[in-house]
């Protein structure tokens, strides 16, 4: 009886965060894999040690935080949000202003990461309360467009109060990732330079990524907390059919504001991460796009998840990259080589006026998309792609390949 | 009300008068492309339940069709020469919105149709996924700099009253009543009953033998449409100096405040909304400008539909016209 995977003699078991000794080790040995990508020690995976790919993967950790907060509220309590990247600017905002140095004209106060960082979070969280009684009063598609008109009017906001923001275009210095006890000048543990841990020497990109891990091991945990407990069977019992759930007693407007409260503090803390890693922001960062961007990562990934959430936030931040990859590749294919895959790539590819193709090599003389247009283009494409033909997400087609082995070598 | 108020501009003098008048007349005619953007919303979303993000990426599609029709193939002008030059102008905007309403009907086969009966979340992200493609795309048609319609109006201007109007602002005026008599009169035909059975009782309207697919199909294009022609008039004078940029795109975003107070599945509401959304934002643009409301920054007049928006839905929050709607167990 042991053996059996699914086999659950309790529901503390069921519900507990790994069930099976598979799913335990799988995950011991992906996290192994993660700790171990900066010191390029996997075979095949090596050149993730490099340092932009490091900062790809720091970029997907941060994003992933706040892609886990609208998993909360969208994905467990069913709310439709467009304004998740005002909250990630609160968050930002918040950071510059507790943890950034006085500069021209913007406030700071210069306090460390452990202020700036909590505090991102639950300012955030207590702006999400303030606006949350607004947005239950609505559903549907007036609420996505309450929260769309929600980014319009917090563009506005920070754009205005160039005393914190440093105003349009301009934007502000941040906080760094420094471990400060409070404002001495050396600080404890610095993740902004190069140097030795523990005897073994470590990039700035390597030791922020080990930072971000942390912080995304964390909010993983925090989310899959919540959503096995009361609050987010709560959730789902709102998100599944509200009325059904309010006449068995779930609070359906006090839950909604615990969802939009908890969605925001995600987002908040991503805001303080991402503005910390980027260094400098401007007002116009948090616009309609990322806001697009996270939902993009649920419906990608698959909607109500936690996994399918953060494979959502690998896949849409590398893919830019992996497309640049791709067209730099087809261009000097079309430069240098000859045969045919230099032929095939040329149809894609216009070299001149003259040369039809969709991407172009010389923006502005030849016709097609530059590369970052045709980056657009395709990321459109493939959430259509995603919508139409696997409306799970890549988290379906994970359980469709699981099934698959789950029975082979039967098919039925 | 507004005569109203312009007997309380008159306490300030002529000017106050002119500037009022003067407010008043650019509000309607920004309230006319709005009620335009936000009746093709409608219709589509009252036939096929499906709120279009990408109504400015179209409105822009279409304008950019306009430009490329009149001012570089001159098409159909060149076949009618023997037409006044204004003729042959709105000739080529007609087959520009033509060429807009095909593209919502391939729009609405390729991406919608699939998506019946899928979650909300999804259906709302599809079209914001069209929007992303068919805006990038129009902006490759565009290239790096505005391209003018070559209207036949420019930017001149014709006084009445106290007021100064543009002669676009004249034309976009009647052509949105054009358009709003056109779509009144529809609903009394054969297909606009069959449009409104549809909308009503989907179900019902199959059973009576109506093809749901080729209402939506139908609405799509309509809608299409109605985005080219006010994507066409909102690249204009005074509205843009030069013509149809990236930026067009974008205005369209300040029409969904408009379809939420009048009300998601109400025409009147719509063209309501549309020109309260457009009043008030050109008042916030003339009114609220200089030191005393300089704390207000940079464009708060684009936000204003938005506030606007968001205490109309605290008191209604199915907007001005709009049902509400009925939840089950």
């Amino acid at each position: 009886m042991r053996t059996r995977p699914r086999l659950f003699v309790s529901y503390a078991s069921e519900m507990s965060l790994l069930p099976t000794w598979t799913q335990k080790i799988a995950a011991l040995v992906f996290l192994g894999v993660l700790v171990a990508i900066p010191f390029g020690i996997i075979p095949g995976l090596g050149f993730l040690a490099d340092n932009d790919w490091l900062k790809i993967l720091s970029r997907v950790a941060i994003y992933a935080i706040g892609a886990l907060g609208l998993h909360i509220l969208s994905g467990l309590a069913g709310q439709v949000s467009l304004g998740h990247a005002f909250f990630v600017g609160i968050g930002a905002y918040t950071a510059a202003v507790l943890g950034g140095e006085v500069g021209k004209g913007v406030w700071g106060l210069g306090l460390p990461i452990w202020v700036w960082l909590p505090a991102a979070g639950i300012v955030a969280a207590v702006i999400g309360a303030l606006i949350a009684p607004t947005a239950v009063r609505v559903r549907g598609i007036y609420l996505a467009i309450v929260t769309l008109g929600l980014v319009f009017i917090g563009e506005w906001i920070f754009r205005s109060v160039a005393f914190i923001t440093g105003g349009s275009q301009a934007g502000r210095k941040l906080p760094r990732f420094e471990f400060r006890i409070w404002k001495e000048e050396m600080p404890l543990v610095d993740f902004t330079t190069d140097g030795t841990w523990f005897g073994v020497e470590m990039t700035s990109e390597a030791k922020t990524y080990l930072l971000m891990l942390a912080f995304i091991i964390v909010a993983v945990i925090i989310a899959k907390n919540i959503q096995r407990t009361r609050v987010g069977r709560a959730f789902m019992a709102i998100r599944d059919r509200d009325i059904a759930a309010e006449v068995m007693g779930v609070a359906e407007a006090r839950n909604k504001l615990v969802a939009f409260a908890l969605s925001s503090a995600f987002a908040g803390v991503t805001g303080a991460l991402l503005g910390a890693f980027i260094g400098r922001l401007v007002p116009e960062t948090f616009s309609l796009l990322m806001s697009i961007q996270f939902v993009a990562i649920l419906l990608i990934g698959g909607l109500g998840t936690v996994t399918g959430t953060l494979l959502g936030s690998a896949f849409v931040i590398i893919l830019p990259r992996l497309v640049q990859d791709f067209t730099g590749l087809l261009a000097s294919t079309v430069e240098t080589g000859t045969g045919f895959f230099a032929s095939v790539a040329g149809i894609f590819v216009s070299t001149g006026i003259d040369d039809p193709g969709i991407i172009s090599t010389l923006p502005g003389t030849s016709p097609g998309l530059n590369v970052a247009q045709f980056n657009v283009l395709l990321y459109g494409l493939l959430l259509i792609g995603f919508l139409i033909f696997e409306p799970l997400g890549l988290y379906g087609i994970w359980i469709r390949i699981r099934n698959y082995w789950k029975s082979w070598p039967f098919t039925y | 009300m507004i005569s109203g108020l312009l007997v309380f501009a008159q306490a300030g003098g002529q000017e106050a008068v002119d500037k009022f008048a003067n407010a008043t007349s650019s509000g309607i005619a920004l309230g006319a492309i709005y009620a335009l953007l936000a009746l093709g919303l409608v219709l589509i979303y009252k036939a096929t339940q499906v709120l279009n993000f990408a109504h400015g990426a179209l409105a822009a599609l279409g304008a950019f069709f306009a430009a490329y029709l009149a001012t570089v193939i001159n098409f159909p002008g060149r076949y009618v020469t023997f037409l006044p030059t204004t003729m042959q102008w709105i000739l080529s905007a007609l087959v520009a919105v033509l060429i807009t309403a095909v593209v919502g009907l391939v729009l609405e086969r390729l991406a919608i149709r699939p998506m019946i009966g899928e979650p909300l979340f999804s259906v709302v992200m599809i079209t914001i996924a069209l929007d992303i493609v068919i805006r990038t795309i129009t902006d490759d048609f565009i290239g790096s700099s505005p391209r003018p319609l070559g209207d036949p109006w420019g930017a001149d201007v014709v006084n009445i009253g106290p007021a100064i109007v543009a002669k676009t602002e004249i034309a976009t005026l009647l052509v949105t009543i054009i358009c709003l008599v056109g779509i009144a009169l529809f609903f009394r035909t054969r297909y606009g009953v069959a449009m409104r059975a549809t909308a009503f009782d989907q179900e019902a309207a199959m059973a009576q033998g109506i093809s749901a697919g080729r209402i939506f199909a139908m609405a799509w294009a309509i809608g299409a449409g109605l985005a080219a022609v006010a994507g066409i008039f909102s690249s204009m004078f005074p509205r843009a100096s030069i013509g149809v940029s990236g930026g067009t795109a974008f205005f369209a975003f300040r029409a969904l405040p408009a379809i939420v107070i009048g009300g998601l599945d109400s025409i009147t509401g719509a063209v309501v909304g549309g020109f309260i959304v457009g009043l008030v934002e050109t008042y916030a643009g003339v009114y609220l400008t200089g030191a005393t409301w300089s704390f207000l920054g940079l464009g708060f007049s684009g936000v204003m539909p938005y506030l606007v928006m968001l205490v109309v839905l605290l008191i209604r929050p199915y907007g001005l016209f709009g049902t509400e709607e009925i939840r089950r167990v």
